[in-house]
């Protein structure tokens, strides 16, 4: 029994995060808002990140949940715009499981973004080579060219949502198992982002209660402030290791694949609202300001608590994975 | 990362499985009676003849050298089976890490082998009247004297102290001496002339707790564990074990929840369904918090203050726990005999023993978080 990441993987996370660190600033985040070129994007491309699922034969490095885990996590640590989760870590996999070699080999060069049932738009489909889209239990193909793409202002501004009709598309497969775990995918990937998006806003948030001083004392002194982030940090803690869970579950395809990524996107959900909350409350007035950063996080963290299954949502579903008939 | 089990743990297992299921008993009553208490003994003893007492110690102790992992396996078959809580708890968990640590060979030679086999039960004495969450402001004496030390002073929240042999706890050694640098850890026979005990009975009824009153109680130099003036810091070997693995490990909580469950299956109530979900995912999420900190154990890294975390964990789901399962049997949970409302004022205890959990939160904060301390 072996409950940690490798070392391979840590130095993974370490060269994402220095990457992000270097080109994802909260001003990049910033400068997204209007401007579609992402130097960080960029880079993690460079770095062989953006397609390290992709198996080796079509360019990428074969690379699965457990690789990704903390890759994602930092990339919610730096509110990283773009669709790192919904292509790396749910598009590609699901057309390498569903599509011949010659699709693949069509489809695994480019941006790909994916709408799966049940969320109402997509990610940087304006950018995208291909969209992905799951209907009735298939998934199908867009050319952008053949669509009507109409932008979506989201509540983060770094995030470029769209609603995405055509006439055209191609079917790609009707494989209702790979859609699923395509689901499971999606809502593990927001929950490693969700840890990462939790913490940095606890980081933040000390840093600054550190710093800032009132009655004559670091207002992080006051128990009040203590206790809060006290609170925010276990539920960090605890869901931590059920998103790591889940990645084994999922690079596993273990059975129970679908209660450990409930489980893990419930309890990243609750921690990243909580952190969030948290970091505005220990703030103050200046969290409210739109010229202070905190609200890059904290946006993310709304977003992507809602999506792909709320809290609520997998608690649904763990409810009827756990409790059966007696629940209804 | 491999979430497998060897082939040896797995072995392991099974024996541990088999014979828990075929030994462990039910409803020996309670540990504040006469009877209630020496059937715990006697289980106590049953575990030891097999093996099962303190499976992690050394052999040499009466342990079998089981690793942490094992130890983990072993608590989980041990709920699961339904076996009653151990009354060596304060020994085998809270004393013995301490005495690991900063005991003598001859302490250790003498006291571990007589606490595996439930011969010696210990009680902790560190709370006072005035020293509950402050406990470094205890203010009972540790008098030096030739060829020992006298005590005095009374300690109180003992829980078991009535029946226990011998009792572990700080004293004040030293009153010039800063309060943190002027304790003094002691193990003192609770026969010895000057010691009085007085149990009372805790929130359930049941007389658990005892008060513990020193009267120049004479100890000799053999009975201090580690060096005088130093007990703070032995006090805190025992804290990151209690807050965390060793003390409540997730095996007694997955198995609670799997009884939460059932419970919720026989008297299905879609209003607490949720509920019942949280405690589950609660107790999951502990257990989850608990492998990749046993991975670190192994790796050879300490715990420390990250044990707060744990104690906020299980201290919180335990209670989550059974508010589910009280909503779920309704009028029905008021009766005094069923297991849930006694585990559930058991649990309420769980908050506040062991460091409340308001204490947690700020070692949390300034030792984990780095948030500057309180001005005084």
């Amino acid at each position: 029994m072996r409950f940690a990441f490798t070392d391979e993987q840590q130095e993974l996370a370490r060269v994402t995060r220095e990457i992000l660190t270097r080109e994802c600033p909260p001003t990049a985040v910033r400068k997204a808002w209007t401007d579609d070129h992402l130097p960080a994007w960029s880079a993690l491309t460079a770095a062989g990140i953006v397609n390290m699922t992709a198996p080796e034969r079509f360019g990428g490095a074969g690379a699965n949940e457990l690789d990704l885990a903390l890759v994602l996590e930092e990339a919610g640590r730096a509110a990283l715009p773009g669709p790192l989760a919904a292509h790396t870590a749910v598009a590609i996999p699901l057309v390498a499981e569903t599509c011949d070699d010659a699709t693949c080999d069509r489809l695994l060069g480019g941006l790909l973004v994916v709408q799966l049932e049940g969320m109402p738009f997509v990610e940087s489909a304006h950018r995208a080579r291909t969209i992905l889209v799951e209907k009735h239990g298939e998934l199908h193909a867009i050319d952008p060219r053949d669509a009507t793409i109409e932008m979506q202002r989201s509540v983060d501004r770094a995030r470029k949502l769209a609603t995405v009709t055509s006439r055209k598309t191609t079917l790609l497969s009707s494989d209702r198992e790979a859609l699923r775990r395509a689901h499971d995918r999606a809502a593990f990937a927001a929950a490693a982002e969700l840890t990462g998006l939790a913490r940095a806003m606890i980081e933040r948030t000390v840093e600054y209660v550190t710093i800032r001083k009132q009655f004559g004392r670091a207002v992080g002194s006051f128990q009040a402030v203590k206790h809060m982030l006290a609170e925010a940090h276990v539920a960090v803690e605890l869901a931590r290791p059920c998103v790591h869970r889940a990645a084994y579950a999922l690079a596993h395809r273990e059975p129970d694949a679908p209660r450990d990524v409930s489980l893990a996107k419930a309890l990243a959900s609750d921690a990243a609202h909580l952190a969030a909350k948290t970091a505005l409350q220990c703030h103050g007035a200046i969290g409210y300001s739109f010229e202070y950063d905190l609200h890059l996080w904290m946006k993310r963290a709304w977003a992507l608590a809602a999506a792909h299954g709320s809290a609520a949502d997998h608690r649904t579903r763990l409810a009827h994975l756990l409790l059966g008939e007696a629940h209804v | 990362m491999d979430l497998r089990f060897t082939d040896e743990e797995e072995q392991f297992r099974a024996e541990a499985r088999a014979w828990l299921r075929a030994h462990a008993p039910r409803d020996l009553g309670s540990t504040g009676t006469r009877e209630g208490w020496d059937a715990h003994v006697a289980w106590e003893k049953q575990l030891y003849a097999a093996g099962y007492a303190v499976v992690a110690w050394p052999r040499a102790f009466g342990g079998r050298d089981a690793s942490i992992t094992e130890w983990l396996i072993f608590e989980e078959e041990y709920y699961l089976a339904g076996a009653p809580p151990r009354v060596t708890q304060n020994g085998i968990f809270l004393l013995a890490p301490a005495l690991f640590e900063y005991g003598t060979d001859e302490q250790k030679a003498r006291l571990l082998p007589k606490m595996a086999a439930a011969e010696t039960l210990w009680a902790q004495g560190w709370s006072e009247p005035g020293a509950g969450s402050d406990l470094a402001a205890v203010s009972s004496t540790a008098r030096r004297v030739d060829g020992g030390w006298i005590l005095s002073g009374q300690k109180t929240w003992s829980t078991r102290g009535i029946f226990c042999h011998a009792l572990h706890g700080l004293f004040r050694s030293d009153p010039s001496a800063p309060r943190h640098k002027g304790l003094t850890y002691f193990l003192v026979p609770l026969d010895a002339p000057g010691v009085r005990v007085r149990g009372f009975a805790r929130l359930d009824g049941d007389l658990d707790f005892a008060e513990v009153f020193f009267d120049d109680v004479l100890v000799s130099d053999r009975d201090v564990l580690g060096q005088p003036g130093d007990g703070w810091r032995v006090a805190m070997a025992t804290t990151g074990s209690e807050r965390g693995l060793t003390l409540r490990s997730p095996g007694r909580f997955l198995a609670s929840a799997s009884r939460l469950i059932d419970l919720y299956r026989r008297t299905p109530d879609p209003r607490v369904a949720d509920e019942v979900v949280r405690a589950w995912m609660d107790a999951r999420a502990y257990e989850l918090l608990t492998l990749q900190a046993v991975t670190k154990l192994v790796d050879g890294a300490a715990l420390g203050a990250s044990s707060s975390v744990h104690k906020l964990a299980w201290s919180e789901l335990d209670v989550r726990l059974h508010e589910a399962a009280l909503a779920l049997l309704g009028p029905h949970a008021e009766l005094d005999d069923g297991a849930w409302i006694k585990g559930w004022q058991f649990a309420l205890a769980g908050p506040i023993y062991a460091g409340t959990n308001e204490i947690q939160k700020n070692v949390i904060a300034e030792r984990l978080l780095g948030l500057p301390k309180e001005e005084k």
